[in-house]
């Protein structure tokens, strides 16, 4: 988790909200590229196409607030030529000569009026950029969510949460930042370029001409600045990652770092890593630093430059005094804009590398489509066959090769082997999480390919050891195995779990509300709520994982009697960790490395003499550690 | 926030730099204008173009020391605000490392590693940017006031109609947008959390068909979130048109005024355009100001968190007289120990006593909150009794150092954690100067050594961050290994053999015994099958011991224990 933050943290404090802030380090950041940026671009933009007249409106409305801002220092600089021209011709004692101040009060009134559009034009562009960015960015989460429901489960198991919730989240978000902000002022930006290079032309194009002069100087300045920051800020990036994975390993194994006393060291590859992390940091913030300034110095050559030859046109009388007041203000305004743009070309950048991951997750390739006419089960009896059935999750890696298992209705199946022998992959398969490779299951008959997916899910019950509550109350959590499910059944459901009597004990009863991570009740509690969840549902055919590892054994007194009543008529495979589950199951599959390698029942293996027996064996027998217990 | 910045003292001389130099900044940025006027007043109105020439010359050397003292103040300004991220994350990184469990518990993992990160990072961010922009604005603001003022006092007036308005302007957008901006916050951890619940739990929502319902709760949060978006960027629309047309208005008010002025022979038209750049200059820092209070209550959030880490003191110290046991090897003894994690209103265990020496085994087995866990982490000092006393080769543990009493443990936890690192290296965390034989033979006990054969680089297989690449039986093993190589006076196994499968567990723990001859053994279990054969078995209840003894004493003597073994045998294995 800290690795994404820590790679979102540097774009975020590029300086994009300060809007039109100094576009200071923003570009000396280095910068993530899309991989088709032509293709990706276009289907941004394809999202942006219902919101067109508002777009054109925005459009229309940033070119006015831009025009009538462009225009305002040259209205504003004869008002000041105005007033030098009284002031100088009384100066120089012209007879007559004052201030015309009838024309200057016009000028002013012009200029207000200018001024009031101007700001209006740009609220208004704001206002409706507003709608349409967070519109689009809402369609867009939609899609994206729409699109993870579809797709099989393959992709999620492929992936960490945390990589497909960043895409959601922090990819989405940088797009809506983008939409809202940078998307506006780059038309803005771009046109105040163009206006004002005119504006400055009709005043005086040796002037332009010095202005524009130092532009090469400063982008020459910008990129070979630039260029070593990234370096340095690639550093910093690498280092922060290097020290935040080591906090996160040292807090997590603080028990372990105390009790074999490794504090010193670990404190000792924490200073290394910090007086790296320290070395590139202010390397890396200083180098960005000097941007700034040395623009401003460029900035301010041109500003003196301009005085000074200005002043000199003024008195050869070529140009009006306002002229100049007005082409400082421009030559000001000039070089904003293309930092600005400079800016916004690295962050559209990475707003469509953002945009490309999200595109990503829309293209993926979703579960195989639901059969045309979708068979039903309309009483479920809970006969599971696996016939053939050939499966791997990799294209070219076989895990089962001919598994055949025939279940009758009411039976129990026990899946017992050691840990990650794949005892999940038969729930896949089961539930269609995954699709079999050969082969075919079926249940009551009807091949599972023939349902719809929900259809085939409603018939199972599921109870697996990692609990899944949401944040919501109790009554939310049970109510949850079927819809519309009244508070009578409900609390039937949690009695029949025997967990009535320990929600009754809580201070909002029923109403309690789970935390985030559910730690507001225990392990053995969630578990209780898990399996009156699945009593509720009612199932036909039953999934359980014994595995009771973290309750108490009062309650796993209980849950067991609360299994074998949910048990007692239906089809049920068990992740079976008891002995007695397992010899009293009708049939027990054994499995190891991902497959089943042996089946029958308790008699039947241990006659075998296989893996099973083995197994039981090496448990119980009156061998190794046994001898003294005897 | 201001607390924090006490540990910017060795930096201070950096800072008092900063500041200078950024003084010297704002001094020639803001005599710039003045020499312009100059430019106009003496050198255009008499036509003198060396003049003019001349101040152009001396303007350029102005703006260039402005740039040097700009980047020099960079220079210091970076030092410092890294140097102090710096010396503020090995302070927490170093307090933290000597939390008990206690403070852990309190403050949570998670918690902690985001305040020993991001929220220093953050902190870090704000001060380079105070120390660049907002040590400026004032400076800036104040010398502009001055500086309008020396040019002309009455039309100075004129700001005290302005500021006014421009505060309150950004005050009115402001004080709306801030608290929406932390709704919008919110509404975004809402829709994290709905998405990661539903990535969490993708097998439930679909094996209970309730797709759908995600559905819906996904696009409520999505609404919400989009409601409130549009309706502080519409607001925050306002801010830039209102803030342009503030400006603006004021310059136009500056050269109607100004121009009444120089009509009245008060100013010159120079003085006029350098008022309104600093006008402008002004009411630019006046902005920079107004971003400082949207930029230091988030920081100021996460120097809130860093201070409750810095304030925590560690419960458990070192006292200054310690006892080095003498001669005795491995004893450990509870008498009459009650503990109770702090706030709750029950012990987690009370009135236990027992003793146990080397070449035993103690098991210790009961439901989850009976104690278990929390009994064994008392032997380490994880936490300190309430009243009783542990023992250790007959010395109280609160009366060694810690180092000393740890020493003499091999630690295996209910979780196993390995770090990034090797295999071999994982290993020798246990003993920092195992040799490659010691670490094999560790490992072969801990039946570790057959998958590590299989790995394709054997002990210098890597293992990633946080074991994701080795199996939760595999990480438990090599964290059995660990505590072995350690050679270690008394071993203690807290539900270590959990994801251990009947066959691994049965061979591990005779291995164990030939290996641990010597040693004390505690061993915390759910399964009977693991405790059956210990010397002593400790049954705990509901924080008390329900009975001490062997398998065959237990089952006729104790209850719960009778209980537990029927919940899990068969009849025949009990016999």
């Amino acid at each position: 988790m800290s690795r994404e933050q820590s790679e979102k943290m540097p774009q975020r404090s590029g300086g994009r909200r300060g809007g039109h802030g100094p576009g200071g380090p923003g570009m000396a950041m280095p910068v993530e590229k899309a991989k088709d940026f032509k293709g990706t671009l276009k289907r941004l933009i394809r999202y942006l196409r219902p919101h067109k007249l508002q777009l054109i409106a925005v459009l229309a409305m940033a070119v006015l607030s831009t025009i009538f801002s462009i225009v305002s220092p040259k209205v504003m600089g004869e008002a000041t030529t105005k007033l030098f021209e009284g002031i100088y011709g009384k100066l120089q004692g012209i007879p007559g000569a004052s201030i015309d101040f009838q024309y200057i009060w016009e000028i002013v009134l012009y200029l207000i009026g200018l001024y009031l559009l101007s700001s209006l034009f740009s609220y208004v562009q704001q206002y409706l950029m507003a709608g349409v960015a967070q519109k689009t960015v809402y369609d867009l989460r939609q899609d994206v969510n729409g699109k993870l429901n579809k797709l099989p489960l393959k992709y999620f198991d492929a992936r960490t949460h945390g990589e497909i919730l960043s895409r959601v989240t922090n990819d989405v978000d940088n797009i809506s930042n983008t939409l809202q902000q940078s998307l506006t002022q780059l038309i803005t930006s771009i046109l105040t370029i163009i206006g004002v290079i005119v504006m400055m032309l009709t005043i005086s194009p040796l002037l332009t001409l010095i202005a524009i002069l130092t532009l090469p100087v400063s982008v020459l300045a910008i990129t070979s600045i630039a260029k070593r920051s990234q370096k340095q800020f690639v550093r910093q990036q690498k280092e922060l990652g290097q020290l935040n994975g080591h906090v996160e390993e040292m807090y997590t194994g603080h028990k372990i770092i105390k009790v074999f006393g490794r504090e010193r060291k670990s404190q000792q590859q924490f200073d290394e890593i910090n007086g790296r992390l320290y070395e590139a940091g202010w390397k890396a913030q200083f180098i960005s630093g000097v941007i700034m300034p040395i623009m401003s110095f460029i900035g301010n050559i041109g500003y003196v430059l301009i005085s000074v030859v200005g002043g000199i046109l003024v008195t050869k009388q070529t140009i009006k005094i306002g002229d100049v007041q007005a082409f400082i203000q421009y030559a000001r305004q000039f070089t904003m804009p293309i930092t600005q743009t400079a800016n916004i070309a690295n962050i559209i950048q990475s707003t469509v590398a953002s945009a490309e991951r999200v595109f990503e997750i829309l293209d993926e390739a979703e579960e195989t489509p639901e059969a045309a006419k979708p068979a039903r089960i309309e009483e479920p009896k809970g006969n599971v066959v696996f016939d053939h059935v050939k499966f791997g999750y990799e294209p070219n890696q076989s895990l089962i090769e001919d598994m055949n298992i025939r279940v009758s209705p009411g039976q129990t199946i026990a899946i017992v082997g050691p840990t990650g022998a794949g005892k999940t992959t038969l729930i896949n398969l089961l539930m269609r999480f995954y699709e079999v490779k050969g082969g075919a299951i079926t249940i009551d008959g009807v091949n599972i390919t023939e349902m719809k997916r929900g259809d085939l899910r409603s018939l199972f019950g599921m109870v697996l050891q990692d609990t899944w509550l949401f944040n919501g109350t109790i009554r939310e959590n049970i109510a949850y195995g079927r819809e519309g499910a009244t508070e009578e059944e409900v609390v039937q459901a949690a009695k029949a779990a025997h967990a009535d009597h320990f929600i009754r004990t809580l201070p909002g009863g029923y109403d309690t509300v789970l935390n985030e991570e559910a730690s507001n009740i225990s392990q053995g509690q969630k578990q209780l709520l898990t399996i009156a969840r699945a009593i509720l549902a009612d199932p036909a055919i039953l999934i359980l994982d014994e595995a009771t590892s973290s309750v108490d054994t009062r309650t796993e007194v209980y849950i067991q009697r609360a299994m074998n009543e949910l048990m007692k008529g239906r089809t049920s495979f068990v992740i079976a960790h008891r002995l007695s589950t397992i010899r009293d199951a009708d049939l027990i599959l054994v499995m190891n490395h991902g497959t089943v390698i042996e089946q029958g029942t308790h008699e039947q293996l241990l006659e075998q003499g296989g893996f099973y027996a083995d197994l039981y064996n090496s448990q119980f027998s009156k061998g190794g550690m046994d001898q003294e217990a005897g | 926030m201001i607390k924090l910045f006490r540990h910017l003292k060795p930096y201070r001389w950096l800072v008092a730099a900063v500041l200078v130099f950024v003084f010297f900044q704002t001094l020639s940025e803001l005599y710039l204008p003045t020499l312009m006027s100059d430019i106009v007043d003496t050198g255009v109105v008499k036509g003198d173009t060396p003049y003019i020439w001349r101040v152009g010359l001396f303007m350029l050397l102005v703006a260039l020391g402005g740039m040097a003292c700009s980047i020099a103040a960079s220079y210091y300004s970076s030092k410092a605000a890294s140097g102090f991220g710096m010396s503020l994350r090995a302070k927490v990184f170093g307090h933290v490392t000597n939390f008990s469990l206690e403070e852990f518990d309190k403050l949570g993992t998670a918690s902690l590693i985001t305040r020993t990160t991001n929220d220093i990072t953050q902190v870090q961010q704000v001060l380079i940017m105070m120390l660049r922009m907002m040590v400026m604005a004032p400076m800036m603001c104040i010398g502009g006031i001055i500086m309008a003022v020396s040019k002309d006092a009455k039309l100075s007036l004129i700001f005290v109609v302005i500021m006014p308005v421009l505060a309150g302007a950004i005050f009115l957008i402001a004080g709306k947008g801030i608290p929406l901006f932390k709704a919008i916050q919110k509404k975004i951890d809402r829709l994290n959390l709905v998405m990661r619940e539903a990535l969490t739990g993708i097998r439930v929502i679909r094996s209970f068909n309730r797709i759908q319902h995600e559905e819906k709760r996904f696009e409520a949060a999505n609404a919400d979130l989009t409601e409130t978006s549009i309706k502080v960027n519409k607001i925050m629309a306002f801010m830039m048109p209102v803030m342009m047309l503030v400006m603006n208005v004021s310059s136009v008010a500056i050269i109607w005024f100004g121009g009444l002025r120089i009509d009245a022979g008060h100013m010159q038209v120079g003085d006029l355009m350098a008022f309104l750049q600093y006008a402008m200059q002004i009411m630019f820092s006046l902005i920079m100001v107004s971003m400082m209070f949207v930029m230091v209550p988030r920081a100021s959030a996460s120097a809130v968190r860093i201070n409750e880490v810095l304030e925590m003191a560690p419960i458990i110290k070192d006292t200054g007289v310690t006892k080095t046991p003498e001669s005795r090897k491995g004893y450990v003894e509870f008498r009459d120990v009650t503990f109770s994690y702090p706030g709750a209103e029950e012990p987690a265990v009370q009135h236990i006593s027992f003793s146990a020496s080397p070449g035993e085994v103690t098991a210790i087995i009961g439901g989850t909150g009976s104690g278990k866990s929390t009994l064994i982490s008392l032997i380490p000092r994880f936490y300190d009794v309430e009243s009783g006393q542990v023992l250790v080769d007959g010395v109280d543990v609160r009366e060694m150092t810690q180092a000393d009493l740890r020493s003499k443990i091999g630690f295996v936890p209910q979780k196993a954690v390995l770090f990034s690192g090797t295999i071999r290296e994982n290993i020798r965390y246990g003993k920092e100067d195992a040799t490659d034989e010691e670490v094999r033979h560790a490992a072969e006990i801990a039946q570790a050594a057959d998958f590590i054969g299989g790995m394709e680089n054997g002990y210098d297989s890597v293992i990633a961050q946080g074991g994701t690449n080795v199996s939760g039986g595999q990480k438990q093993r090599l964290s059995i290994a660990r505590a072995l190589v350690r050679g270690a006076e008394i071993y203690i196994f807290d539900d270590s053999f959990s994801a251990l499968d009947f066959k691994t567990d049965a061979k591990l723990r005779a291995a164990l015994k030939e290996e641990t001859r010597e040693s004390t053994v505690i061993i915390v279990a759910q399964r009977v099958s693991t405790v059956m054969d210990a010397d002593r078995i400790i049954v705990m209840n509901e924080s008390r011991i329900a009975g001490i003894g062997t398998h065959r004493e237990l089952m006729e003597t104790c209850d719960v224990y009778r209980e537990i073994v029927y919940s899990q045998l068969s009849e025949e294995e009990i016999a």
